[in-house]
């Protein structure tokens, strides 16, 4: 996994709530058997008319985020199905962070396993981020994981709070499996007290 | 000694603890990892290049469900990118020595209907499965969670997972359910309540009397429903219904006694407290249909669908003002108003052998409306085989219905089963998101016996008083 230290990039906001897994990434690209190439497909069913062609309605569709890496959303992000399908089609879409009010349970964690920061910041401190993200072309975050903030080039400063563990992780690109595996003897200690 | 009086959930959690360490997730042990096609070639794939082998075959149980066609099962599958992935998962598990029940198998089905009803589902367990609805097992009082892909792979490497430790709410419901109400419209009516977040963060353990009298089909109901209030963990605690259900079932323990003996140490202790505490009555619920795009947007058979004007929060309006736009009304009709172009009566939440029953006891001498196309899509092989013994394929054929093979089918619309856009559908799925059952597609999402009504009346009825 690459690590995640810092990360400045270009904002999309997406003023809608409860936002769920089948939008980011719907069924019908669920089949394949490979873990990339998702990124053209998130979003389909909104990015899309029916013709197949870009709506230019969409908001990631405007010529104003193309290239964001900062994904600004509404609360409880990513509810429903578990599927990783709905991280890895924003990671290769481009996003590296997504800052929200509220996630869901199984998609926060999804994102940790995929060099992507999921950030929670009070409901009053992302209204004040989609207001900016309106006021000024080509706004852009800036968030550095070593020292908790994320901020911006008009004075907004704020800090988050993410679990020390993931944190390590993200900041050294270490995989679970790896460190869990580390505890191998207790596993197998555990598993010879079972019957 | 005394010990400080626990929670089901903490009782569990605490058995499973390998390691804990302050400032880090838990690792936890896993005893039974439930595999499907669509959420674990990327894990297999994940071993392989790390030349990993599975940890504990023997706890890791795989079918295909989501994907597989209900049409005949002698045909080919006609979609190729279908068929490669649940070929790959056939191939995975021949490489890893993972059982598994294949399409020909009269075992195959929902993976959540399936661990139940072989009895691999067991109390005081831990239950993973790359499926949000793995909170269906939590029934049986077991902790059972869905997870993603790179958590599949790690516990087919470690036989373990890291988690945090979640809060607990007591979600408590006392009284008796009206007639006609069931399972599917309390879960429904719950998250209507707490909201499509209010769970996140929290085990569920649902309580209370209403609870207690219901079958373990409906307590599956109930529990597959936890993660559409947010909650990844849903339980109940194990008691005589519990043991009832699983003696002599082909993985049960062999002495089951013993195994009874120390499933009764598992619901919460008298005294224990819980995080959170919220209380219901069963008198208050009526039959549920939900009328916008999440499982929270609901409202009672007898209710006419809200209008944005009718919520405070802004957000909530805009997503209702969406979600109406989506559904094709306007706000201000009556639920029974509605008229449908499709009927669907399956999924992990509703396609158990008693669910069929309540719909099969709806349609029988009756005749689905000329202008509605409905399907029945049992749970599993088994359930189909028992239905078809007690003639139930029968009662829907002969009314109408399309009785299919067992598979996730249009509950995600991922086979060849879906919507067309703007239709709209009665369905005993779990989710109404947009174009979940189909682009375009309107579902509302309601009980086997609701369906069955709505089937056959071609719009919704309100079943407390239909005749």
């Amino acid at each position: 996994m690459k690590p995640f230290t810092q990360h400045q990039g270009l904002v999309a906001a997406m003023d809608r709530a409860n936002v769920d897994t089948d939008q980011i990434i719907p069924k019908q690209f669920l089949k394949r058997i490979e873990r990339t190439g998702f990124g053209e497909f998130l979003f389909w069913d909104w990015a899309r008319l029916d013709d197949g062609t870009p709506d230019p309605e969409f908001e990631l569709n405007h010529p104003a985020v193309q290239g964001a890496s900062v994904l600004l959303a509404r609360r409880n992000f990513g509810c429903g199905s578990s599927r990783e399908h709905a991280p890895w089609s924003l990671e290769d879409y481009g996003f590296r962070v997504i800052v929200a009010p509220t996630f869901a349970d199984i998609f926060y964690n999804n994102c940790f396993k995929n060099s992507m920061l999921p950030i929670r910041l009070p409901e009053a401190v992302v209204d004040d981020l989609f207001s900016r993200s309106a006021q000024h072309e080509g706004y852009e975050l800036t968030v550095d994981l070593e020292a908790h903030t994320l901020s911006d080039a008009h004075g907004f400063t704020a800090t988050f709070e993410v679990d020390p563990h993931r944190r390590h992780c993200l900041l050294n690109g270490l995989n679970d499996i790896g460190l869990t595996l580390q505890h191998e003897a207790k596993i197998t200690a555990f598993e010879a007290t079972q019957n | 000694m005394t010990s400080q009086p626990r929670t089901l959930f903490e009782k569990i959690w605490d058995q499973h603890v390998v390691h804990a360490e302050e400032g880090r997730q838990a690792i936890l042990y896993i005893d039974l990892h439930l595999v499907h096609e669509v959420t674990s070639a990327q894990a297999f794939e994940g071993l392989r290049l790390e030349g990993r082998q599975v940890r504990r075959p023997e706890r890791t149980v795989a079918t295909a469900d989501h994907n597989v066609p209900t049409s005949d099962r002698s045909l080919p599958i006609l979609d190729p990118i279908s068929k490669q992935q649940i070929d790959t998962l056939r191939t995975n598990c021949q490489e890893f020595g993972v059982t598994h029940y294949d399409l020909n198998d009269p075992r195959q089905g929902i993976v959540h209907v399936i661990g139940p009803e072989l009895g691999y589902t067991q109390p005081g367990m831990t239950i993973v499965c790359g499926d949000s609805h793995t909170s269906t097992h939590g029934a049986f009082g077991a902790l059972a969670f869905g997870i993603g892909t790179s958590e599949v792979e790690h516990v087919l490497a470690t036989q373990t997972l890291l988690q945090d430790k979640p809060k607990t709410l007591e979600l408590r419901v006392d009284g008796l359910l009206g007639s006609g109400v069931t399972a599917k419209d309390l879960i429904l009516y719950l998250i209507g309540q707490i909201t499509t977040e209010g769970g996140s963060g929290y085990a569920v353990e649902y309580t209370g009397e209403t609870i207690r009298a219901l079958s373990m089909e409906n307590r599956m109901t109930v529990c597959n429903m936890s993660i559409e209030g947010g909650a990844r963990a849903g339980m109940i605690a194990p008691d005589e219904t519990t043991y009832d259900y699983l003696r002599g079932r082909q993985f049960a323990p062999s002495d089951y006694q013993s195994a009874v003996e120390a499933w009764r140490q598992l619901p919460t202790d008298d005294g224990a407290k819980y995080d959170k505490s919220l209380s219901f009555a069963a008198s208050e619920i009526a039959p549920q249909v939900t009328w916008g795009t999440n499982p929270g947007l609901v409202t009672s058979v007898d209710d006419t669908v809200p209008k944005p004007d009718d919520f405070a929060d802004a957000t909530e309006r805009r997503t209702a003002a969406d979600a109406l736009t989506y559904m094709g009304l306007r706000g201000g009709e009556a639920i029974t108003d509605l008229k449908l172009d499709r009927v669907f009566i399956g999924s992990c939440t509703n396609a158990r052998i008693e669910d069929l029953r309540a719909a099969a006891a709806v349609a029988k001498g009756r005749q689905v409306s000329s202008h509605v196309s409905a399907m029945v899509v049992p749970g599993s092989g088994l359930v189909k085989q028992q239905a078809e013994e007690e003639g139930l394929d029968r009662v829907f054929t002969e009314a109408g219905f399309d009785w299919r093979e067992a598979g996730c089918s249009m509950c995600l619309a991922m086979n060849p089963d879906k919507l067309a856009p703007g239709e709209r559908c009665a369905s005993t799925s779990n989710r109404n998101f947009e174009g979940r059952q189909g682009k375009g597609g309107r579902t509302h999402l309601v009980s086997p016996a609701m369906a069955a009504a709505a089937a056959i009346e071609g719009r919704f009825v309100d079943i407390r008083e239909w005749e």
